[in-house]
Parts: structure tokens; C-alpha cells; sequence
């Protein structure tokens, strides 16, 4: 159950939500919240974007200025809306396919401009809504409606996609570990700059039946048999590295932000 | 006092008509005929604390620019061809959350990357019916760099009052082309802004639309009011729904906030009608021709008038009719294979033979071109 404070957040009107039961997206909604209110944001200034998915449901959930945008795009929306009201928590919310399928372009741009937002992609390795086809994270050898043999093409690693195209804060942690998520989306939230925080949660409707996690449980029991922290991964081969979740922040860097650049720029212009 | 007067492209006074109108955020992508448009706001509007971006792409663009709207800021984008279509997805989000934008399409040649430099007409149906689903359209068709100020402004004014985005189509003649502009005194104009909410945060209820104008009042991000934001077909609340009743009223007001207020939103010139045997449709550069091939043929004797709508949509048609009068030969040249001329036909049914008269190759049509036709039917 969520605490008191969680629960002004959470627009019960809008319930029931959409989410199978046992879905992984729920436990992120959660982080997500305890953040918030952890952080001391009003829901005035917090705004959530997303874009289509299962996932891109939960603004819909979340009781501040939220907005459900196209498949794929939601990035380029809350660039608008940072960039017009910089006082503003913009957090965006995606699926795996949402950012680095159909969205990869405005991914790459809004990491590269550095802009103000905390992207949260919670990647299930599939497309969950539209009925479990193949995503740009899903395994090789992992099977699909639309990759009935196995995937062939190989996939994303969205936290070395982030740094490549200069985020400023990226991480990675699974739904079985709550508490390090709600840390990685606290710093995220707290970072002047792109900040992007990759939680690997499960589809046990459409990804697990297909590939032997068909329960929640399931799914918990292999992220916290295979996530393994990001100093023991250095060591580790790539062969012994196969399979595995690595975990942990990965980008951690200062840069000029933005928004802030914007601003300066105006200042500049108006002498 | 002495008028203010300017020597701009069309494509200037587009944009400096947007910022007439209160426009303070502009988000873009670089496509010819129109990236002076891009270039003028990127000048602009930071000297004016305004928000200009250059986005990864024409998507980018328009959802920058709906964001910034749904923020509070009056916004715009511009396009051409290419571009044009590729805005169509989130032209529609922004229909279905009825999130006032300006898009300006400075139409070329096209299909595909067709004719960058040269002009045509031959966005006029996409600007209708581009983006997939039912709405409300209100597309303005200017005619001259002064309309490309004043009809911007007026692209705003609407925008704002019916919730909604509303299209200039320009094209590459008149946005390229330079001409003198009266540029009226700020306050000698209506602008129009969009309603705000009267009631608290608690008692907001975001799609709620007041029954006499179908327009809900929109709050802004970060002013308080806590508000969602979709695409998807929703109730009052804002939020999903699949029952028959809400999904009929949700789809129907899209539509008739338009249709309610057609007489206020068409506008149309009239060049010597009275009396005319034939007539001539057309809008943007071709009118200028026209019009003048028809002053030519009425010295030369031809009951000829001419019927320039304004706005393509809604596509002024009572007005047609009552134009065309007794007039039994209607000629509509354009730059495209013939679109308007569908709405000319629907119009006028079988009053009239309706004659095309169509230019394809990039180049426009000239008065002597537009004259021939009117003594070959007259
Ligand atoms: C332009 C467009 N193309 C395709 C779709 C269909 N579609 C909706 S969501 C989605 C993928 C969702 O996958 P993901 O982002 O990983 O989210 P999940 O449902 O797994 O949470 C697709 C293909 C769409 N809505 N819009
Ligand atoms: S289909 Fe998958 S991603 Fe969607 S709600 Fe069900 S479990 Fe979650």
C-alpha cells in the first residue's frame, strides 16, 4: 500500500488502471511517486510526459500536469514545455519501444541538448500494448509475435546510448531493486541536464509467455539472480557478462543545461 | 501620425505577424520554401523573451510547439511540403486535445521532395482532411505579403478562441516575394486570447466545454491547475474513455466548435461580380493573376468577376453561390491537378459548367494565361 502522502498523487478517479496484475510498470509508478514526494515537489510544478505504451499509460495515474502524447514523441512535447516554463519538473515517461524505437531520434536530441528532464524508460524488452512484438531491446534468440524464431537483430543498450549522445546522468536498476531506483530517479530528478534512468521490469503478459517468465515471480527471481553492480561487471569477460543485467550509474557529469543556455542567450540579446 | 510601413517578404511577414499576435515560441525544422520563417522567429524572439528551437525534425517541431501551447505560450511552427506531412500526426493530437497552435505550410511542389524551389497549391486537400480522423478545419490562404501579417494574426485570434491549431497556406510565390506592408499599430487589432478557467483547481473539470461556444476554458502547466493532457479520445475529465455516449460528444463538438461559427470564421474578396456571366475561383498567388486577367477582360468588354476565398476552410460556399449569381461558366484555376475546385462543384452542383484550369509544372499561372482561358469560354 502506498504511504499518505503518495496517495494525493495518484488520480484514483482515473482507476482501475490498465495494467495487467503484476505488471512491472506499477512498482515503477511507485518509485516514481515516493520521489516526488521525497524531494518536496508539488504536483503544480511536476509535469509527466509520455508516449504510447502500456508504460506511457501512467501520467494518466499521476495527479499533477500530465500529458499522454504520440508513440514515440513525448521528448519533443516536453521540450516545449521545459523550454517555455524551465521552472517546471518535466519527467518523461516511455517503454523500451517509445524511446529507442520510434523516439530514438528525439532520445539522441534531447540527450545531446542536455535539456532539463529526467527520462525514465522502463524497458520490458517488448511492445507490450499492441500485443508482444519484438522491441529494439529484446534479446537475441528471444521470441516475439513478430519474431517467432527468435530476434536476430541486436539490441540496444539505452545507458550507453545516453552517454554516446550526452546525457548527464544515467542509470540502470530493476524493478527487484526498488530502493536503488527510487535513488537513481531522485539524483535524476535532482540533475541540472538530460538525466536518464533505464528500469528493466517484465512483461510476463506478452514477453514472459513466450519466454519461460509467464509469472511475475518469475520475472523478480531472474532480475535479482542476474542483475549484477556495474564494479563487478568490470571484471567480468563479455561471454561471462551475456545475459546479465548490469546495474548501477553510469554517467554522472556536469554540463551547460539547455534552458539555462537559453536563457543566458536572451540576456545576451537583450544587452 | 504617420503609418509604419515595411518592404518584407511574405515570409517575414508571417512571422512577424505571429509575433503581433502574442506568438512567443516558435519550434522548427529547416525545409525551403519556408525557413526564413525558422530564421526571422530564431532573430526575433529572443530580443522579446520569447522561446525559439530548432528541433531534431518537422515532428519535433510541432510537438515542441504544442508543448509550449499546452504551457501557456502562444506557439507556432512552419513548414513546407515534406515537412507538412510528416506534422499530420501531431496535427491531429493537437485536435483531439484541443491545444490552440498556428502551423504556416509554404506550399511547393510536391508529391515526395517534388519541386523545393518552385510553387504549387497542392496542399490544400492535406491541410483538410491530412491528418487521419474527424475535425474542424480553419486554413487561410493569403494572397499577398500584407495578408501573410494580417491573416497570421488572425490564424492566432482563432487558434486561441476554438482551441485548436488552424493552418496558413502560403506558398513559395508569395512567401519569396517582397512587397510593401502597412504594418497596423499594436492595439488598432483584436487579439484574441483563450478562456481561461474561471473556477478552482478542485472544481476544474478540462474538457467541460461551455455549451455556448463548445469551447472548454484551458488552464496552463504550472499555473495551478492540474490537468491531463491525450490523444485519446476522452470524457470531460480528460481521461480515456470507451463508452458510445462520451466518445459521440467528445467527436461531435470537435467538429461543430467550427462549424457553429462558420459565418464569423470565413472570409472571401469579390472582384467585379455584379452582373458577371463568368466567374473565376481562385486563392493565394494564382488570385493575383487572376484578378487581373479579369480587370483586363472586363475592359475588353466580358462580364467576368472574380471570387477569392479566403479562407479554404471553411470553404466559403454560400458566399460562392450568392457571388456566382447567373453566372453560367466557372472557371478555377490552380496549382495543383484540381482540389478546390471539388468544394466549387459541391457548391454550385450543376448551376454552372465548372471549368479547371490547372498548372502543374512549377511555375505559376500568368494573367495572359488565366485572360486566354476567360475569352476561350466567354
Ligand atoms: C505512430 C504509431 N505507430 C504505432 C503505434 C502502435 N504502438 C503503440 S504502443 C507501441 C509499442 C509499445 O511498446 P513500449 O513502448 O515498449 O511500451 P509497453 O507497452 O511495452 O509498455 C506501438 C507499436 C502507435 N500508437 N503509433
Ligand atoms: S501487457 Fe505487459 S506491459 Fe502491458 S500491462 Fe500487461 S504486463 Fe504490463
Amino acid at each position: 500500500m502506498p504511504r499518505e502522502e503518495i496517495k494525493p498523487w495518484l488520480r484514483t478517479r482515473f482507476f482501475p488502471h490498465i495494467w495487467c496484475p503484476g505488471c512491472g510498470h506499477g512498482i515503477i509508478l511507485h518509485a516514481i511517486l515516493r520521489s516526488l514526494v521525497d524531494l518536496g515537489k508539488t504536483r503544480e510544478e511536476t509535469v509527466i510526459a509520455s508516449g504510447i505504451g502500456c508504460s506511457s499509460r501512467m501520467p494518466g495515474y499521476i495527479n499533477a500536469n500530465t500529458v499522454h502524447t504520440t508513440h514515440g514523441r513525448s521528448l519533443a512535447f516536453a521540450t516545449g514545455i521545459k523550454l517555455a516554463k524551465p521552472e517546471l519538473t518535466v519527467i518523461d515517461v516511455m517503454g523500451d519501444g517509445d524511446c529507442t524505437a520510434i523516439g530514438g531520434n528525439h532520445f539522441i536530441h534531447a540527450c545531446r541538448r542536455n535539456i532539463d528532464i529526467t527520462a525514465i524508460v522502463m524497458n520490458n524488452n517488448i511492445y507490450g500494448i499492441t500485443g508482444g512484438q519484438a522491441s529494439p531491446t529484446t534479446p537475441v534468440g528471444a521470441r516475439a509475435t513478430t519474431a517467432p524464431y527468435g530476434a536476430i537483430d541486436t539490441p540496444f543498450d539505452i545507458c550507453r546510448l545516453a552517454e554516446g549522445a550526452g546525457a548527464s546522468y544515467v542509470a540502470r536498476a530493476t524493478i527487484a531493486q526498488p530502493v536503488l531506483c527510487e535513488q537513481y530517479i531522485k539524483k535524476a530528478i535532482q540533475k541540472k541536464g538530460f538525466s536518464v534512468v533505464e528500469i528493466i521490469t517484465h512483461c510476463h503478459t506478452q514477453f514472459g509467455r513466450k519466454n519461460k517468465r509467464p509469472n511475475p515471480v518469475d520475472n523478480l527471481i531472474f532480475f535479482k539472480e542476474n542483475s549484477i553492480p556495474k564494479a563487478k561487471a568490470k571484471e567480468m569477460t563479455e561471454e561471462e557478462k551475456k545475459g546479465k543485467i548490469v546495474i548501477g550509474e553510469f554517467v554522472d557529469r556536469e554540463g551547460l543545461e539547455y534552458t539555462e543556455a537559453y536563457l543566458k542567450l536572451i540576456e545576451r540579446v537583450r544587452g | 501620425m504617420p503609418k509604419k510601413l515595411a518592404f518584407w517578404q511574405g515570409n517575414m511577414a508571417v512571422a512577424m505577424g505571429g509575433i503581433a499576435a502574442g506568438c512567443r515560441f516558435f519550434g522548427g525544422y529547416p525545409i525551403t520554401p519556408s525557413s526564413e520563417i525558422a530564421e526571422v522567429m530564431a532573430e526575433e524572439l529572443p530580443k522579446i523573451n520569447g522561446r525559439f528551437i530548432q528541433m531534431e525534425d518537422e515532428i519535433g517541431g510541432i510537438a515542441a510547439t504544442i508543448g509550449a501551447s499546452i504551457a501557456g505560450y502562444k506557439a507556432m511552427t512552419a513548414t513546407s511540403g515534406p515537412g507538412f506531412s510528416l506534422k499530420q500526426e501531431n496535427l491531429g493530437l493537437a485536435y483531439m486535445a484541443e491545444i490552440p497552435i498556428v502551423v504556416i505550410d509554404v506550399m511547393r511542389g510536391g508529391p515526395s521532395t517534388g519541386l523545393p524551389t518552385r510553387v504549387s497549391q497542392q496542399d490544400v486537400m492535406q491541410a483538410r482532411w491530412g491528418t487521419h480522423g474527424d475535425h474542424g478545419t480553419i486554413a487561410y490562404a493569403p494572397s499577398s505579403v500584407q495578408e501573410c501579417f494580417e491573416l497570421t494574426i488572425d490564424a492566432f485570434n482563432m487558434a486561441e478562441r476554438f482551441r485548436q491549431p488552424v493552418l496558413v497556406m502560403s506558398d513559395e510565390v508569395i512567401g519569396h516575394m517582397r512587397e510593401k506592408v502597412v504594418i497596423p499599430e499594436p492595439g488598432s487589432y483584436p487579439i484574441v486570447d483563450r478562456k481561461r478557467p474561471k473556477v478552482s483547481p478542485e472544481e476544474f473539470v478540462p474538457y467541460l466545454a461551455d455549451p455556448a461556444d463548445d469551447v472548454p476554458a484551458m488552464a496552463s502547466f504550472g499555473d495551478g491547475y492540474r490537468w491531463h493532457v491525450t490523444g485519446l479520445t476522452h470524457n470531460d475529465y480528460g481521461f480515456p474513455t470507451n463508452e458510445p455516449e462520451e466518445i459521440g460528444k467528445k467527436h461531435l463538438r470537435l467538429v461543430r466548435k467550427v462549424e457553429r461559427f462558420r459565418d464569423e470564421i470565413v472570409k472571401y474578396d469579390l472582384e467585379q461580380t455584379e452582373g458577371a456571366e463568368i466567374l473565376v475561383v481562385s486563392y493565394g498567388c494564382v488570385a493575383r493573376s487572376a484578378v487581373r486577367a479579369v480587370r483586363e477582360a472586363r475592359a475588353k468588354g466580358i462580364r467576368v468577376g472574380h471570387f477569392r476565398p479566403i479562407t479554404l476552410w471553411p470553404f466559403p460556399d454560400k458566399e460562392l453561390i450568392q457571388a456566382a449569381g447567373q453566372a453560367k461558366k466557372v472557371i478555377v484555376p490552380e496549382l495543383n491537378c484540381g482540389q478546390m475546385i471539388s468544394e466549387v462543384k459541391i457548391a454550385l452542383g450543376c448551376k454552372a459548367e465548372i471549368i479547371p484550369s490547372n498548372l502543374v509544372n512549377g511555375e505559376i499561372l500568368r494573367p495572359h494565361e488565366i485572360l486566354a482561358t476567360i475569352e476561350e469560354v466567354a
